[in-house]
């Protein structure tokens, strides 16, 4: 019996975030046509699930840092989601002023420390954090995003030692979605090694599941995030999932060689969203009919995203210059 | 902590440490780390008694450079103040991801809304082979980066009150200390560093000598370099304006260019390779900002565009050093060639050690 059962608060948050997630993003790839979102995007459609289940367990003086594929991470750790879409757009009122875009999402307010575009690049960040969180005796703990692809960096494996032998409060959350751009996971790693055995074999306390199954990762978090922040030292979750659109860009991909339309097909059918809304039902959490006035109000609130986005200001010329340096000092 | 203050005659070493020290006081949010910071050698004594005196908040660490610079630029974005050291500079070139990408961009590429307090001491090695990999001056590559500060001190009283600096700046630090450095003397502040007649703040360059023939640019160990040679050249009547750039990024074109201004000619040295240097790079800046000062065509003495070889015999004509610069005055002043006049400024002993003091290994 999962432990989400008990709580409803949790259920209706993951659900709401879920939605978001997936409406926005679907909204991103609707409009990105128009040729106003002129950046590099990585959808999140698909991957919603873990980072949802995730989100109802941690505070906002929780860290968070992720990757270039951050949507669904920025806005389940609670970020600002007209933020986002200004960003994307490139304007004034984006999260990063413009200047970041969509790989670069910031919502200090929520404790979303940063994402960035490099493979495993914010893995040592995360560690960093988790570093300053012991070191001032803090409870919180660090969530680290990443995907199949940042285990095979170096900056992996030297975050997760430091990480064992410090005993930070970080959780490694890795979403295996099985490919790192077209090349497939078998191309990159040998077959029979485990991506959690191997967070294991480096002393992180690791753990795998369904990454579309949101009732059974709220399980494996909420023991992970517990252990954590009673100092037990860090996490390692390894969830199978799958990007269902392209690595960059709003569109479908299965036609172009590198996957198959049954391997997506297959994906589908394990879809996050309808799995988790099936289980709320069969367990009278929640109604068809509250689904349906949720899924409402959050596409009013997307809706509204999108408008403040386009009607944003970009940010003024002038400004190009700024914050190439901080100009404030420790002692001023 | 008091702010009066007296003038005391250490070493470059000991400055870096009262630095350390001095840090680690006046701030809890202040950390050291390194590979070997607590080792018995305590990077050539410059953390010497640190761990004892804050054991929770100077560690050892793995060897993986890029992760732990990372992991500083993590802990700088929480609020700390992390000092991370490295024995040689070219270990460090393993962390250019987390320097380049995180570091020298995080305050720019978020708005300015969370800037990044990191110092990295790097320790330049020359001579005893320290050979291909164990002597590169690489503070170009670094000042190539936007959203980053290269510091190249020479002199004790400025590694003291740089370093202080570095860690109270908001912002990723490079700072440059030259081996042949470590042991040099100078009379340095206690307490109040900014209480010595020679403080400056560290976007400021030096007027280390002025003089009316020439302006001789320099950094770290070529600033000492530059004095002999300054000695050597007042004997044959030239004098000479010494400017020590301090920084390297961003550089004081002001003081450059008002001793350009008066001097009208310009030798800039630079202990890293011509191609792309530093050197290049002010002399450019003057062409195009000064030219109607020039007296004749700026020029340069930098290293050869070659790895620094490790054997004794290779390394003899390598670097350059007094005598050298002074011919290339002599030359670019009085338009004829320097036959003989310098040799006294060719050091003693072998050309591979700062002193005989120095017994190696590195």
């Amino acid at each position: 019996m999962s432990k989400l059962i008990e709580n409803s608060v949790h259920c209706l948050t993951i659900l709401k975030k879920l939605y978001l997630i997936r409406d926005l993003e679907e909204g991103i790839a609707a409009k990105y046509s128009e040729g106003k979102m002129r950046c590099p995007t990585h959808l999140s459609i698909g991957q919603e699930g873990a980072p949802a289940a995730l989100s109802t367990l941690l505070s906002h003086q929780d860290l968070a840092v992720s990757t270039h594929r951050a949507h669904a991470h920025y806005l389940a750790k609670g970020g600002c989601p007209k933020a986002m879409l200004a960003e994307i757009y490139g304007k004034a009122t984006g999260c990063s002023g413009g200047r970041g875009g969509s790989m670069h999402l910031i919502d200090e307010s929520v404790g979303f420390k940063g994402s960035t575009a490099i493979v495993g690049n914010t893995i040592p960040i995360g560690v960093g954090l988790a570093l300053s969180q012991k070191m001032r005796k803090q409870s919180n703990v660090t969530i680290v995003y990443l995907g199949d692809g940042a285990v095979e960096e170096g900056a992996f494996y030297e975050s997760a030692n430091f990480a064992v032998l410090q005993q930070l409060p970080v959780i490694f959350v890795c979403e295996n979605n099985l490919y790192s751009v077209y090349t497939s996971l078998d191309k990159r790693q040998p077959k029979d090694r485990k991506i959690h055995e191997l967070a294991q074999a480096i002393g992180l306390n690791s753990f795998s599941g369904d990454g579309n199954d949101v009732v059974s990762n709220y399980d494996i978090f909420h023991h992970a995030v517990d252990q954590t922040r009673q100092g037990k030292g860090p996490c390692f979750i390894e969830l199978s999932t799958y990007r269902w659109r392209e690595h960059c860009g709003p569109n479908y991909d299965n036609n172009i060689g590198y996957r198959s339309e049954d391997e997506f097909i297959a994906w589908q059918k394990k879809e996050p969203i309808s799995r988790f809304e099936n289980w709320l039902l069969e367990n009278n959490l929640v109604s068809r009919s509250e689904m349906k006035s949720l899924r409402a109000e959050v596409n009013d609130l997307i809706t509204q995203a999108f408008t403040f986005a386009d009607k944003s200001p970009f940010p003024e010329q002038s400004t190009l210059t700024q914050h190439i340096y901080c100009e404030t000092s420790h002692e001023s | 902590m008091s702010h009066e203050s007296s003038l005391t005659e250490i070493s470059y070493v000991e400055a870096i440490n009262q630095a350390l020290f001095s840090a680690m006081e006046t701030s809890e949010d202040v950390f050291c780390y390194g590979l070997g910071i607590d080792d018995p050698g305590r990077i050539f004594a410059t953390t010497k008694g640190l761990v004892e005196k804050f054991p929770e908040r100077v560690f050892d660490m793995p060897t993986a450079e890029n992760a732990m610079t990372g992991i500083g630029i993590g802990a700088a974005i929480a609020g700390m103040r992390p000092v991370m050291v490295h024995q040689r500079l070219d270990f460090f070139l393993l962390a250019l991801d987390q320097l380049i990408n995180n570091a020298a961009k995080w305050n720019y590429m978020f708005n300015g809304q969370r800037p990044v307090p990191l110092t990295i001491r790097l320790l330049i090695g020359r001579g005893w082979g320290q050979g291909p990999t164990h002597a590169q001056n690489l503070q170009a590559l670094f000042a190539h980066i936007p959203g980053l500060k290269v510091l190249m001190p020479s002199t004790p009283q400025d590694a003291k009150s740089m370093l202080l600096e570095s860690v109270f700046d908001n912002n990723p630090v490079i700072f440059l200390e030259h081996r042949w450095l470590h042991n040099q003397q100078g009379v340095v502040a206690q307490g109040n560093v900014k209480q010595h007649p020679d403080y400056l703040p560290i976007d400021k360059a030096r007027v280390v000598n002025t003089g009316n023939d020439i302006t001789i640019i320099a950094m770290s160990y070529l600033t000492i370099e530059s004095m002999a040679a300054v000695t050597g050249l007042n004997e044959q009547g030239i004098t000479v304006e010494l400017v020590d750039l301090r920084t390297v990024k961003p550089i004081d074109w002001q003081t450059i260019y008002s001793s350009v201004e008066k001097t009208g000619r310009v030798l800039v040295l630079d202990s890293g390779a011509t191609s792309g240097s530093i050197a290049g790079d002010i002399i450019t800046q003057i062409v195009e900002n000064k030219f109607s000062f020039l007296k004749c065509a700026p020029q340069r003495l930098a290293m050869p565009d070659i790895p620094e070889p490790t054997s004794y015999e290779l390394t003899k004509n390598y670097y350059f050093g007094a005598k050298e610069i002074a011919e290339k005055v002599h030359k670019m002043v009085k338009n004829e060639l320097a036959v003989d006049l310098y040799q006294d400024l060719v050091r003693s002993g072998h050309h591979d050690v700062p002193g005989t003091y120095f017994k190696g290994p590195f």
